[in-house]
């Protein structure tokens, strides 16, 4: 393990300097709140001459990711960061990156999508975008988002994968929050990332790799009506079936070089509990200060943080979750006119064929940033216990933080 | 098209073509297709630049038109100077 420099850094700035350690060969960008500080930083890398790549300021978030998706068929290292409605203005773009296989990555600072306006942090935009084939990672802290935005390279460019990577950060919880960060040495990120290797495929002119080349020229993506568009699709099936599997090796390879070991599920106090939590990046933190203070009450409770959302760990989460009596969600956006959020959604689903299953209720929490303490947490806590004792879940869908 | 398709499995990734799109002929998707008038054309090749699907050659030293490709959109006939260009049903 080579040694590490502590840096105070904020979540974007982590995320900046990660990149800066990369050094991409592209990076377009276009500055929101509260991704700013991550293109500020990043171009003072550039004006400074610290990293090699061409930074382009574009007029929107469309023309963001059109230029990773071009800088990327065509290659290259592309990067880009946006939150909320750029997300929404990147929207056709990045089902384009995801099905033309690009492995892109994307700094998503969450922040609630309007209206009304709001800055503040939720899901509700990266949670919009989770059909669009790119995979999604959510970080706790900020030295979590430095070690994603390396490993996200790895995972992404994984031959067996070539998927575009969301490295989701919540917006001022962790974008704007100074914390400790151990960084690597701009060596040690260079080994680990290495060069961008490309697949080989089998073009009009015999073969190729995979990027445009005028010297092996290929087509991406021109017209595929019924008769093909669908066998692409099952490409994007099988990619994140791979993913399932890169992802804990490219995370062991990180560990060694690290010391900080990064899983798929993080699960806390889950080998005895009765009712657990499960939720998304920052909150969690604060889930684990409470399943403690619980614990020290004697009270059976524990958590899973959940780091990749896509591709969804089912089997890992079917394994973890058996045993428990009561699960609560925690989902901070909502599927207006779903039965619930979408990580509830998803989880009774896949409990459904499952003969020992939990008890599943639905925790809407912290739309626009409202905040969520520990007592709220614990009131979650005691209302998956109450539905223990009751031994069913009468009102599935909960909103906690709300004011009645 | 009758052909045998390829299944996912063997397709290029990516989105790539596993054929060159001189393999696709879509002219079949035509209703109509230039004649050319040989008596009025001045040779100057506008039709050939203007040809959306570059189906029509001059390597005979007068416009030919490859059937395989046109799609008889009628871009040649509307373009050309010498009003010597007509669209007719094809077949």
């Amino acid at each position: 393990m080579s040694r590490q420099r502590l840096l105070g850094l904020n979540g974007d700035e982590a995320a900046a300097y990660a990149i800066k350690q990369v050094n991409p060969d592209v990076v377009a960008a276009y500055p929101i709140t509260p991704q700013t500080i991550i293109v500020e930083r990043f171009s003072e890398y550039v004006a400074d001459g610290l990293v090699d790549t061409e930074f382009i300021a574009v007029e929107s978030e469309h023309s963001a990711m059109s230029c990773c998706i071009g800088a990327a068929a065509a290659g290259a290292r592309a990067f880009t960061a946006t939150a909320a409605n750029g997300l929404a203005l990147m929207w056709e773009m990045l089902y384009i990156a995801a099905s033309l296989r690009l492995p892109i990555v994307m700094a998503v600072v969450n922040r609630a999508m309007s209206a009304p306006i709001n800055i503040h942090n939720d899901h509700s935009d990266s949670m919009g975008a989770r059909d669009s084939g790119w995979i999604q990672i959510y970080c706790e802290n900020s030295q979590e988002v430095y070690d994603a935005c390396i490993e996200a390279w790895r995972i992404g460019e994984h031959l067996d994968v070539q998927l575009p990577v969301m490295v989701c950060l919540d917006g001022f919880t962790l974008s704007h929050t100074m914390e400790n960060v151990l960084t690597l040495s701009d060596e040690a990120v260079r080994d680990f990332i290495g060069e961008r290797p490309y697949i080989k495929v089998e073009g009009h002119l015999g073969e190729a790799e995979f990027r445009l080349d005028p010297e092996k020229p290929l087509t991406m993506g021109p017209l595929d009506l019924y008769d093909f568009y669908f066998e692409h699709k099952m490409h994007q099936v099988e990619a994140m079936k791979e993913a399932l599997k890169a992802v804990p090796e490219i995370d062991e390879e990180y560990a060694e070089i690290s010391g900080r070991e990064y899983r798929l599920l993080h699960p806390y106090m889950m080998e005895d509990a009765e009712v657990a939590l499960i939720g998304l990046g920052s909150t969690m933190g604060t889930v684990r200060y409470v399943v403690d203070r619980m614990r020290k009450r004697g009270l059976k409770v524990g958590m899973v943080r959940m780091r990749v959302f896509r591709p969804f760990p089912t089997e890992e989460l079917q394994k973890l979750l058996k045993d428990v009596e009561v699960v609560g969600v925690l989902d901070k956006a909502m599927s207006f006119g779903a039965p619930g959020g979408p990580l509830y959604e998803e989880l009774r689903t896949i409990f459904y064929d499952v003969d020992e299953n939990p008890l599943i209720v639905d925790y809407i929490y912290g739309l626009g940033g409202r905040d969520t303490p520990p007592h709220l947490i614990e009131e979650a806590y005691e209302g998956l216990l109450e539905v223990k004792r009751r031994g069913e879940a009468v009102e599935k869908l909960r909103f906690l933080g709300v004011r009645m | 098209m009758k052909e045998a398709k390829p299944g996912w499995r063997e397709l290029p990734f990516g989105a790539v073509p596993y054929k060159s799109s001189l393999e696709y002929h879509t002219g079949d998707w035509g209703v109509e297709r230039p004649e050319f008038d040989l008596e009025k054309c001045t040779r100057c090749t506008l039709c050939h630049f203007y040809c959306p699907e570059g189906a029509i050659s001059f390597d005979a030293g007068h416009p030919e038109v490859d059937l395989r490709y046109c799609k008889g959109c009628g871009i040649c006939a509307n373009e050309c100077p010498a009003g010597a260009i007509r669209m007719v049903r094809k077949g």
